[in-house]
């Protein structure tokens, strides 16, 4: 049986707030889906239908928009999604090799999900931190920089506890003192 | 030539700490500029954009055209509503700039912004940033609030009759959504499909309304050259295409990063002296210089050429984002390339047959030649795929895809013969 889904009144209010910044309702689209998605966790099927329905929108549209972005999860996904860029600068510098450390901790390929639910691991093109390569993003949320095998065993073992890193500001080099 | 760098001071973003800070930005001279172009009688909306055009700010965001001159594009106000989309979608890989604007100095963009909407009479501004950077959007959605408390942002500017509003949004991941129209589907809520040109944007925009796309380091210039003149501007660094720019490099560096410094300064130099040099003491091998779409050059086609469109396009090359990838003598061009390529694959919205299946066909040789399957026919199949693609669709995407084919497979060819020899079609 397929699940329903339901927007809280904080989320229809935060989706009225979207829609009075536009003109029309349907640039609404892509900021409810996020909505949608930061509540459900994914925008499957389901999800697009309520998104559709609740502003009023062709559900053809919706399902359109959710499969063109590849931010938007199609399918459940893990608690942590683990978003490994391997574009170019990335790659130069050991996004493939971080990639594969991951998958063989974790027991899983990317594009799969561990058996408890608990993380995804995907293999993305350029998240634009290219001077802080390798990196990834956890679940569309924090980016972790000039990651090797020790930061992403820490990264892992805190994302265990519930543990989300911290925003890690980088600073230009040739402005030393942003450095300290 | 911009020799003298190593004396330069940053003014994009300057060493001071806390500028991020509505108060910190305002006692450092901030929103001042805004204020003399609105309140000020030396100053109407037309002597605005003279000045920019004068200064000759080039698009940061890659193209490189004159932002003044754009804005010159703008219909006569007909009283209905007009745009400003601000570009932070930044997706280029090698690309890194923008999101340093939005942490360390956000209202200098968005004080440039509001005087870019007031030159041109527009009443809305949106500000698109690519969906990844959400804690940049929050810095942004931070620094908006604090701007529109203050009363930089609103209704009746400085008690003047001049009103604007200023909104951000973000995407969702695709690459496309840099490109000026298809952000504007995308800010739309639609898939970002590029649109056909013409009509431009600043004739037919959002909503069908005159719109003007500038990139977010291009605006972040605009306060700079109302403060300090465009002849003050255009002396700094390359004659052609003067000003400050935030050099992103990344790969193969010691000391990888973003540095803003003049154009034009040498391209040796920000590998050596700035970047200090390849890790590890390895030789330099290559160099994309602005992006991944632009050029590949060898190290032997570096000597003497310097960071601007005139001398890298001499080079064979382009200035794009300035978002440069250092690769070593180590690096496996084959594999490099491919993974380019695999990205541009992914990134074609499919719109245009040459751009959906090209980047596609071309993915697969590319594997194909990366597995030591590759024929030596493949190669000019390859070159002969590029001719096909190029020009053929309604966006640049397909010529960022062609560009790196054509241009690594002709300047690293012996590599790439090398990687097809073990097939049994070879030459031998």
């Amino acid at each position: 049986m397929e699940e329903t889904y339901e927007f809280t009144k904080e989320d229809l209010e935060e989706i009225e707030t979207i829609k009075a910044k536009f003109p029309t309702v349907m640039p609404a689209t892509l900021p409810t889906l996020w909505v949608a998605q930061r509540r459900f966790g994914h925008v499957e099927p389901a999800v697009q239908r309520l998104v559709a329905e609740t502003l009023d929108l062709p559900e053809s549209h919706v399902h359109g928009v959710a499969s063109f972005y590849t931010q938007y999860y199609k399918e459940r996904k893990g608690k942590y999604v683990l978003d490994v860029c391997t574009t170019t600068s990335c790659q130069l510098c050991g996004g493939y090799e971080m990639l594969h450390y991951l998958e063989d901790k974790l027991g899983i390929k990317a594009g799969e999900t561990t058996d408890d639910g608990m993380f995804s691991i995907q293999s993305v093109e350029c998240l634009g931190a290219c001077g802080y390569a390798p990196m990834m993003q956890i679940t569309n949320d924090v980016y972790v920089n000039n990651l090797t095998e020790e930061k992403l065993d820490k990264v892992i073992d805190s994302l265990k506890k519930g543990e989300m890193p911290e925003f890690e500001s980088v600073g230009m080099p040739l402005l030393e003192k942003r450095n300290i | 030539m911009a020799s003298d760098w190593k004396s330069f001071e940053p003014v994009l973003i300057p060493d001071i700490p806390n500028l991020e800070k509505i108060d910190v930005y305002e006692k450092n001279g901030g929103y001042e500029s805004l204020k003399k172009v609105v309140t000020g009688n030396d100053w109407t909306p037309e002597s605005v954009v003279n000045e920019v055009k004068a200064a000759n700010i080039r698009g940061r965001g890659g193209a490189g055209f004159n932002a003044g001159l754009k804005w010159s594009f703008m219909p006569k106000p007909d009283g209905g509503p007009r745009y400003l989309a601000c570009n932070g979608d930044e997706s280029e890989p090698g690309t890194f700039k923008d999101r340093k604007i939005f942490e360390y100095n956000p209202h200098l963009f968005i004080e440039g912004a509001l005087i870019a909407a007031y030159a041109m009479q527009i009443t809305t501004i949106y500000v698109y940033v690519r969906g990844e950077y959400i804690s940049w959007v929050k810095m942004m959605e931070k620094a908006l609030q604090d701007a529109r408390d203050k009363g930089y942002i609103g209704k009746n500017l400085f008690g003047t009759d001049y009103s604007v509003e200023f909104e951000i949004t973000y995407g969702a991941g695709a690459y496309i959504c840099g490109e000026e129209t298809s952000m504007l589907e995308s800010l739309e809520g639609k898939r970002g499909y590029p649109r056909v040109k013409p009509p431009f944007p600043a004739q037919k925009g959002l909503w069908g309304r005159p719109t003007t796309i500038n990139n977010i380091e291009t605006l972040a210039n605009v306060p700079l050259v109302i403060k300090n003149g465009s002849d003050w501007f255009k002396g700094i660094g390359a004659e052609n295409h003067p000003g400050p720019v935030l050099y992103g490099i990344s790969g193969h560096v010691n000391r990888p990063g973003v540095y803003e410094l003049p154009t034009g300064v040498p391209v040796m130099e920000l590998i050596n002296d700035v970047a200090q040099g390849i890790r590890g003491g390895k030789k330099l091998k290559a160099l994309i210089p602005g992006g991944s779409s632009t050029p590949v050059l060898r190290a032997d086609q570096l000597e003497g050429i310097s960071m601007d469109s005139d001398s890298l396009r001499e080079a064979g090359s382009m200035m794009g984002t300035a978002g440069m990838i250092v690769m070593d003598e180590d690096t496996d061009m084959v594999d490099a390339l491919w993974r380019i390529s695999h990205f541009y694959h992914h990134e074609s919205c499919g719109q245009c047959t040459p751009c959906r299946e090209g980047t596609g066909w071309a993915e697969k040789i590319l594997l194909k030649i990366k597995n030591g399957d590759g024929e030596i026919r493949d190669l000019d199949l390859l070159l002969d795929l590029t001719t096909q693609m190029e020009g053929r669709t309604i966006c640049a995407l397909a010529d960022a895809a062609a560009w790196p084919i054509r241009h690594t497979i002709n300047r690293f060819r012996d590599e790439f013969e090398a990687r097809c020899k073990k097939s049994v079609h070879a030459v031998a």
